[in-house]
């Protein structure tokens, strides 16, 4: 009875074209945003900081940024790992070369730098498509990772080849290195998710977004309406290749803290990330932050239930975790293809209805 | 409409028909050794609904596909309101005011009807990426604005009801409405239609003969049409090109086609003895 739109008109296409056209919906968003920002950081301790939501939040970034390339611009990619390194490795050259510049530009121009990287990498795009474009991708993701492990200059000539953060303050509040407090990484990290859905969103419901929807969805047609493919898919591996690489500046910088590239950016990371969008749902934003959260949270999940629950041997545990998650995997493929975000849809749908489904 | 054109003149329903806005001239275009349109002629004036017959596989589409920029002619030259065209890729030649519909709908099935119709007015969207990142203001109103144009289109082809399904979902004709619309939506100097109404009912076939009158009466558009119904095509159009083997055979108005003895041997079949 309470999630309605009849009796809520929008006068101007201002009000019809808004994120959350349900006023049910805006105020939940509201409520969700004032619990992340005042609740949360007042409960949270190292142990969900560091095995729940940072990784959430630095996940959903990456996912926001493979989806721009995936979902919405429909270009197959397997080099998030490597773009998550480039990220990695540019803030970590950045933070050392420049110690008085603030952690958060360093962050910034990271993204920056990965999507030039992106960009040199999506060049194939124009010609290849498909599983075809997935295996260049994948050439990527295996040069980068080379690449970082081979030239010492990117690890500073560390006797052990690791990069690992300098300690650094935002408002002379500690965000990297050890001493670190878990709601300021936690906070530092929530900026950046906030500020990427929301760019991403921006993207996405402009001509910009048409553009790499028309490219995903019929790219002869995309091109006789005036879409310049190169443009259009140079910008979405651009745009793309920025989130990833913020979410690897992070991922080392705030939640590692100390990187072995081959270990932390391996092709895992890319199957991983692309899992969480398969999952939650291509071409959706709240997709990205759906699959991020159930490939976060349902190993926790599963290991505490087996481990903490049941008290079973930690290495069977971690066994049966592999077996379940991949199980759930299928699960949800197969029970609805369109991922998390396409449940949700129709839960909503049902429950506009409900109780009076007739 | 260029009034001043010495050779414009008056239909029998009062519309003007401008002077001559695009011409093709001795195209030929080859696919290997298969020879697609011979050295063929044409103009399509301004104002004028032109429609392109002829049986299957004769070329017809080709030459639509010519002047879209899909397919560059090995000889033969392009010219668009008084200029020669350059080579372009067909992305360029929808910024220039050519808009067109496919045989088989060319929709992004993804994409609800209105995202569709807006993707139309692509190439009049100039903010760029970073504004619309931000977008509250320029991207904004720029949204707005076309938004409202869409609107229109929308109106007049009566889809309101339809603005936010998924295109995916649509009947056949009214997905073609769609794609009608998101042509529409650019504002084109010169809307091509390739087969307009292929796979439609009668009724549907009478809705679609109005639309494009209407098109053509009150947006003044051009219209260069391909059919194969003959009945709606001798009433619809001004001018007709009949095309059989990759040659022209006949050029004219409806009545001079009708009475072509190469185009009733083209279609009728002629006897060889």
């Amino acid at each position: 009875m309470l999630y309605r739109e009849a009796g809520d008109f929008k006068t101007s296409y201002r009000d019809d074209s808004q994120t959350f056209p349900i006023k049910f919906d805006r105020i939940a968003y509201y409520v969700l945003i004032a619990v992340a920002l005042i609740v949360v950081p007042f409960v949270i301790n190292d142990y969900w900081a560091n095995a729940v939501l940072l990784p959430f939040l630095i996940y959903a970034i990456a996912a926001l940024g493979l989806n721009v390339l995936t979902g919405y611009a429909g270009q197959v990619s397997l080099g998030t790992g490597g773009f998550m390194a480039v990220g990695a490795y540019a803030s970590y050259k950045l933070m050392t070369s420049f110690p008085d510049v603030n952690i958060f530009f360093h962050i910034i121009l990271s993204g920056g730098i990965t999507a030039l990287v992106g960009m040199l990498f999506g060049l194939p795009s124009l010609r290849i498509k498909g599983f075809y474009l997935a295996v260049a991708t994948l050439a990527a993701q295996f040069f980068l990772v080379w690449l970082f492990n081979r030239v010492p200059w990117f690890y500073n000539y560390s006797a052990s080849g690791q990069i690992s953060v300098p300690e650094r303050a935002v408002f002379g509040i500690k965000v990297t290195g050890p001493q670190t407090e878990a709601w300021a990484t936690y906070l530092f990290c929530l900026v950046f998710v906030f500020l990427s859905a929301w760019i991403v969103r921006n993207l996405t419901r402009g001509s910009t977004g048409r553009k790499w929807m028309a490219i995903r969805d019929m790219d002869i047609a995309a091109e006789i309406i005036g879409v310049n493919p190169l443009t259009a898919k140079l910008s979405a591996f651009a745009v793309s290749s920025f989130f990833v690489g913020v979410a690897g500046a992070l991922f080392f910088s705030v939640y590692l803290g100390a990187v072995e590239v081959g270990e932390a950016f391996g092709i895992q990371k890319s199957f991983l990330v692309l899992f969480m969008i398969i999952i939650g749902g291509l071409g959706s934003i709240f997709g990205s932050f759906a699959g991020a959260a159930f490939m976060v949270l349902m190993p926790v999940l599963l290991k505490n239930t087996l481990v903490g629950g049941l008290g079973w041997a930690t290495d069977l545990a971690a066994h049966l975790e592999f077996m379940i998650v991949g199980g759930l995997i299928l699960f949800f493929l197969i029970v609805e293809p369109h991922g998390l975000a396409a449940l949700w849809k129709v839960m909503k749908e049902k429950l506009r209805l409900w109780p009076f489904p007739h | 409409m260029n009034d001043m054109s010495p050779d414009s003149y008056v239909t029998a329903d009062g519309r003007t028909i401008g002077g001559v806005v695009m011409e093709m001239k001795n195209i030929t275009l080859r696919f290997g050794g298969v020879v697609a349109i011979k050295d063929i002629s044409f103009d399509i004036r301004e104002g004028e609904i032109r429609a392109i017959i002829g049986p299957n596989g004769a070329g017809k589409s080709s030459m639509l596909n010519v002047i879209s920029g899909f397919y560059v002619p090995q000889e033969g030259e392009v010219w668009f309101r008084g200029k020669r065209r350059p080579q372009m890729k067909p992305y360029q030649v929808a910024s220039q005011g050519i808009a067109r519909t496919f045989q088989n709908i060319a929709l992004f099935d993804g994409m609800s009807v209105l995202d569709n119709i807006m993707t139309g007015r692509l190439t009049m969207m100039k903010t760029g990426l970073l504004s619309q990142a931000m977008w509250f203001g320029r991207a904004e109103k720029e949204e707005n604005h076309h938004r409202e144009q869409v609107e229109k289109i929308i109106d007049f082809l009566e889809i309101q009801n339809i603005r936010k399904t998924p295109v995916g979902r649509l009947p056949y004709g009214l997905k073609k409405r769609v794609e009608l619309a998101r042509a529409l939506a650019a504002e084109p100097k010169l809307l091509l239609l390739d087969e307009p109404m292929a796979g439609m009912n009668v009724e549907e076939k009478e809705d679609m003969s109005r639309f494009i009158l209407d098109v053509n009466d009150e947006f003044g558009t051009t219209i260069a049409l391909i059919e194969h119904d003959m009945g709606v095509v001798m009433d619809l159009s001004d001018r007709v090109v009949v095309m059989d083997y990759g040659k022209k055979i006949g050029d004219g108005t409806p009545d001079e086609v009708r009475g072509n003895q190469a185009v009733i041997d083209a279609y009728l079949g002629v006897a060889h003895d």
